[in-house]
């Protein structure tokens, strides 16, 4: 596979693999014990993938946990249809590669009332083709479970929930309100019609990730490792160049210069970070001096203070 | 910032090498309202240099719009990152942060003060080894200072840290620090902590959390990081316990039990045993995605393959022979209830451990402990926030170990059957053994024998309703149709079973609950001797209906819901009682003063208005027939 690359392909020679530090076991462990515990109750649960590294780890886990079996539920990717290309092309070689279920979901609303980040504004764009999406892609399924990748240190509400987070019939969460969860004692105890988000990767940090994927050899999209690449900066963002559907405004020029993306998300509201780190070695001792977190380069959450607890309460992940 | 701030404990790029001697500590801090718990994490994270630019500009934007500090940073904005948080200036779910020093990682749990808030509390410290009980220095110990430190030891936290903070406002005076110390050691005394450390501080400047202050020159003990990175936690391990999430059958040549293991070590070739059954076999291999193993131990989670096939299902422990967890269907515990609406002897909850769920119904609550002075107190209900001992029983046996034993294996949680919340947490201390001795005597002749002499499927019916909906006369018109087309029946009537039967039980919630249990096991018993049953009583809750419910077949269980609104039942009151409970001279009648839960999916649902009573007799019988 010629796009992704996984590290030990990179340097082009296979090592044995050397025990896993005893941290990223323990957070390996508890990922696989939810899995298994939502596939067990859950009569219909799905993962959300969203591509990005969170996904990929989320995946390997998910492969873990059932091995020797097959993953026992399908992948489910809500798509804007303003994901980077490069993504697009890594999903549906992973697909392959591991002989998984995908459903895409677009929100027809998108095409129909033509639907953009340029048109129509980061917030109330993610709102449809983002929120809605997903919830009209749940509700297709009739899903009861659904995996998210989110961590706890992402942001101050994310902290906040717990592994099994409930949600309505129309996926709110109350946050307000939200049933103890003591010990590993999950309660997916649910009506018809409701649901629950589950979080393997709750207690996981940034590094760990990076760390695990580094450990694992996990394959991730190119755009995460620096290389040159076209830009425009926009709202003090450098926003990826390579897309005929960005036009440019009045006064924007395109810029050249070695960058790559901490996060990835839809490639007009993304922004790319001056780095070289072109190995994941070289990530995670970026990561380790950044004084940043790594949402500052999701337009997305700085729409409003206290915004993602809004979405969340909405029905997004 | 204040000069006290100044941090000696930066977190450096750890090496590889340093990465795998680091042990990680679980710890939470609880203590009353404005104790400054969520200020001493943000303290915390400060001076260790985890919080970043852009966290730290949004933090100072933050402050300026909702902080509580006058002009300067407040901490506990990083933390409470719910709006409803922020616009009350409390805590009101716990948050998880991590943090890293040289020594060791952290995950710090930040939990409610509030009493209200106390399940999210308890849900902070269930998986802590630590807790830091703060204690503000001119309040000293207040009754959340005691019942947290209580619930933490209940939980099996073992270690704890008394942060007598806002010193800097007693003028860092000893004698303040040492008369609360003392208090606290001296009600703690009991709680079985391993370690009691106290430390006097200043979270809002930082005296004595990362940094030793100055100002406290007659405190000679550890900073509250320096405590934290070294104070011992060993993993107690006991014998093998692998509780089994589920059965992994990928083709038909493998069969695996698949879960994470609760305690002690297994290797391939030792003797295991299912718990539930009591069979024993031995381990053929350990799988992993990541190769086979020899052997596994406490954490891992893996997948085991037998030598033999043996009954072994989801909810089950592959345990050590020798050392078997308990198989019991009753046993004691300490309950500590979440639940705005009481815990009531006798109500069916689902009790669900870590793998298993189970209908569980509390049979006796033996005592309440009062959180002041820790006494034991007679009770009838158990209330939010409090805690009690209770017997509980299940309807079918689980298998468990004390919780002092194993903290995963002895732990459960209560669940409403109808709002599906989680009610109360359960820390299990031993089995009893009554029912054990008293075995189920096996009968000859069964209940299928019985019913095909009598020409009939048995069933209950169950008429559910408003005092006044016309339940008796349905039920009384009923039974004469039945009895007419030659059906052996006959008709449990709430009223006329309080004269008997049910003379001892009043009219509170706990005693409706009991009322019902003991009408539901009635009408077991008579349908298994064959009879048709109905049953006319309001039974107001919907979880003892459920409960009804679950002791019949499905299908020999009829929920009838007879619909009549409250102000038609008004007008009609047969028996003068709703006069009576609306002039306040009866109490807890319901739909007055006592709540009833409509039936969502009962199997006849009949609106009253402008039919006779044969007519919906009538629906009744159609159905019965339809079956």
């Amino acid at each position: 596979m010629s796009d992704i690359r996984s590290m030990a392909e990179a340097k082009g020679a296979q090592a044995a693999k050397p025990p896993l530090d005893p941290h990223l076991k323990a957070l390996e462990n508890e990922a696989i014990h939810i899995f298994r515990e939502v596939a067990a109750e859950f009569e219909r649960p799905v993962m959300l993938y969203s591509i990005g590294k969170d996904s990929s780890v989320l995946l390997h886990l998910a492969r873990k946990a059932f091995y020797p079996g097959r993953v026992p539920f399908p992948l489910l990717h809500v798509n804007t249809g303003w994901k980077f290309a490069e993504m697009i092309a890594f999903r549906d070689e992973i697909v392959k590669r591991y002989d998984l279920d995908l459903i895409e979901h677009v929100n027809p609303r998108g095409a129909e009332e033509n639907v953009t980040p340029f048109t129509h504004g980061s917030a109330r764009y993610t709102d449809i083709m983002k929120t809605e999406a997903l919830r009209q892609a749940l509700d297709a399924g009739q899903y009861d479970a659904a995996f998210g990748g989110a961590r706890r240190d992402e942001e101050a509400s994310r902290a906040k929930e717990r592994i099994y987070s409930f949600r309505t019939p129309d996926h709110r969460w109350d946050p307000r309100n939200q049933r103890p969860e003591l010990w590993n004692v999950y309660n997916g105890m649910i009506n018809r019609g409701e649901s629950v988000r589950a979080f393997p990767l709750s207690n996981w940090t940034e590094v760990d990730i990076w760390r695990y994927i580094q450990a694992e050899d996990i394959p991730i999209v190119p755009l995460y490792f620096a290389k040159k690449r076209q830009y425009v900066e926009r709202d003090g963002m450098m926003i990826l160049a390579e897309d005929p559907r960005l036009e440019l405004l009045p006064g924007e020029t395109k810029h050249e210069g070695v960058i790559r993306f901490r996060t990835l998300g839809c490639f007009p509201l993304t922004g790319a970070i001056r780095s070289t780190a072109t190995t994941l070695d070289d990530i995670i001792a970026e990561l380790e001096t950044a004084t940043v977190s790594e949402r500052q380069g999701r337009a997305i959450d700085r729409d409003q203070s206290g915004s993602m607890e809004k979405k969340k309460r909405e029905g997004y992940f | 910032m204040n000069a006290a701030a100044s941090t000696t404990t930066a977190r450096a790029p750890d090496s590889p090498a340093a990465q795998e001697e680091q042990s990680l500590l679980r710890f939470f801090t609880c203590g009353s309202v404005d104790d400054g718990k969520s200020t001493l994490i943000g303290r915390l994270l400060y001076d260790t240099r985890l919080i970043l630019e852009d966290q730290f500009a949004a933090l100072e934007r933050d402050s300026a719009r909702h902080g509580t500090t006058g002009g300067d940073i407040d901490f506990a904005l990083l933390l409470d990152g719910l709006e409803a948080e922020r616009e009350q200036g409390i805590t009101i779910d716990v948050a998880y942060r991590h943090f890293a020093t040289n020594r060791r990682r952290f995950i710090v749990a930040d939990t409610p003060g509030h009493e209200e808030y106390t399940r999210n509390m308890a849900t902070g410290a269930s998986t802590a080894d630590l807790a830091v009980v703060l204690v503000d220095a001119r309040q000293g110990i207040l009754t959340q200072t005691r019942r947290h430190a209580f619930i933490a030891s209940l939980l099996g936290v073992r270690h704890v840290v008394l942060a007598v903070n806002k010193v800097d406002l007693v003028d860092f005076a000893q004698a303040t620090f040492d008369a609360i110390a003392h208090e606290f050691h001296s009600f703690a005394k009991d709680f079985c902590f391993e370690t009691i450390v106290e430390i006097p501080m200043s979270a809002r400047y930082g005296d004595n959390v990362t940094t030793s202050s100055d100002r406290t020159p007659w405190y000679s003990g550890p900073t509250l990081l320096e405590h934290l990175e070294t104070v011992p936690v060993t993993e107690r391990d006991g014998p093998f316990r692998l509780p089994v999430q589920f059965v992994s059958r990928p083709n038909a040549d493998f069969r695996g039990y698949a879960g994470q293991i609760a305690a002690g070590r297994i290797a391939v070739g030792d003797a295991i045993v299912a718990a539930r059954s009591g069979r024993t076999s031995t381990v053929r291999s350990i799988v992993t995605a990541d190769g086979n193993l020899q052997s596994a131990s406490a954490g891992q989670a893996v997948t085991v393959v037998l030598s033999d096939e043996i009954d072994v299902s989801r909810g089950d422990i592959l345990a050590a022979p020798a050392e078997r967890p308990h198989r019991a269907d009753q046993f004691m515990a300490h309950v500590i209830w979440f639940s705005p609406e009481p815990m009531l002897p006798g109500r069916s909850y689902v009790l669900r451990t870590e793998v298993d769920s189970v209908g569980a119904t509390v049979t006796a609550l033996k005592y309440q402990i009062d959180i002041n002075n820790f006494s034991h107190e007679a009770a009838k209900s158990l209330h939010m926030n409090e805690v009690g001992v209770c017997n509980v029983s299940t309807q079918a046996p689980v298998v468990f170990d004390s919780y002092r034993e194993n903290r995963s294996t002895g732990n459960f949680v209560l669940i409403d059957r109808f709002t599906n919340a989680t009610v109360g947490a359960g820390m299990i201390d031993y089995p009893l053994h009554r029912a054990a001795n008293i075995q189920w005597q096996a009968l000859d002749i069964d209940r299928n024998a019985r019913a095909t002499l009598k020409h009939q499927r048995p069933a209950v019916i169950w008429l559910t309703g408003l005092s006044g909906a016309g339940k008796s006369t349905i039920a009384n018109t009923l039974e004469k149709l039945l009895h007419a087309g030659g059906r052996h029946t006959y008709v449990l009537d709430g009223d006329n079973v309080r004269h008997g039967l049910n003379r001892d039980l009043g009219f509170t919630a706990e005693d409706r609950v009991e009322n019902i249990r003991r009408i539901a096991e009635v009408a077991r018993l008579m349908a298994d001797a064959g009879l048709i049953v109905i049953v006319s009583a309001i039974s107001p809750f919907g979880s003892e209906r459920r409960m009804a419910r679950d002791l019949f077949d499905p299908g020999d269980f009829v929920e009838v819901f007879v619909d009549t609104p409250l102000e038609e039942c008004v007008r009609r009151d047969p028996k003068g009682l709703y006069r009576k409970a609306l002039a306040g001279e009866l109490t807890n009648f319901t739909g007055v003063d006592s709540p009833y839960e409509r039936p969502e999916t009962p199997e006849l649902h009949l609106r009253t208005g402008g039919h006779d009573p044969a007519e919906l007799a009538g629906q009744i019988e159609a159905y019965l027939l339809r079956r």
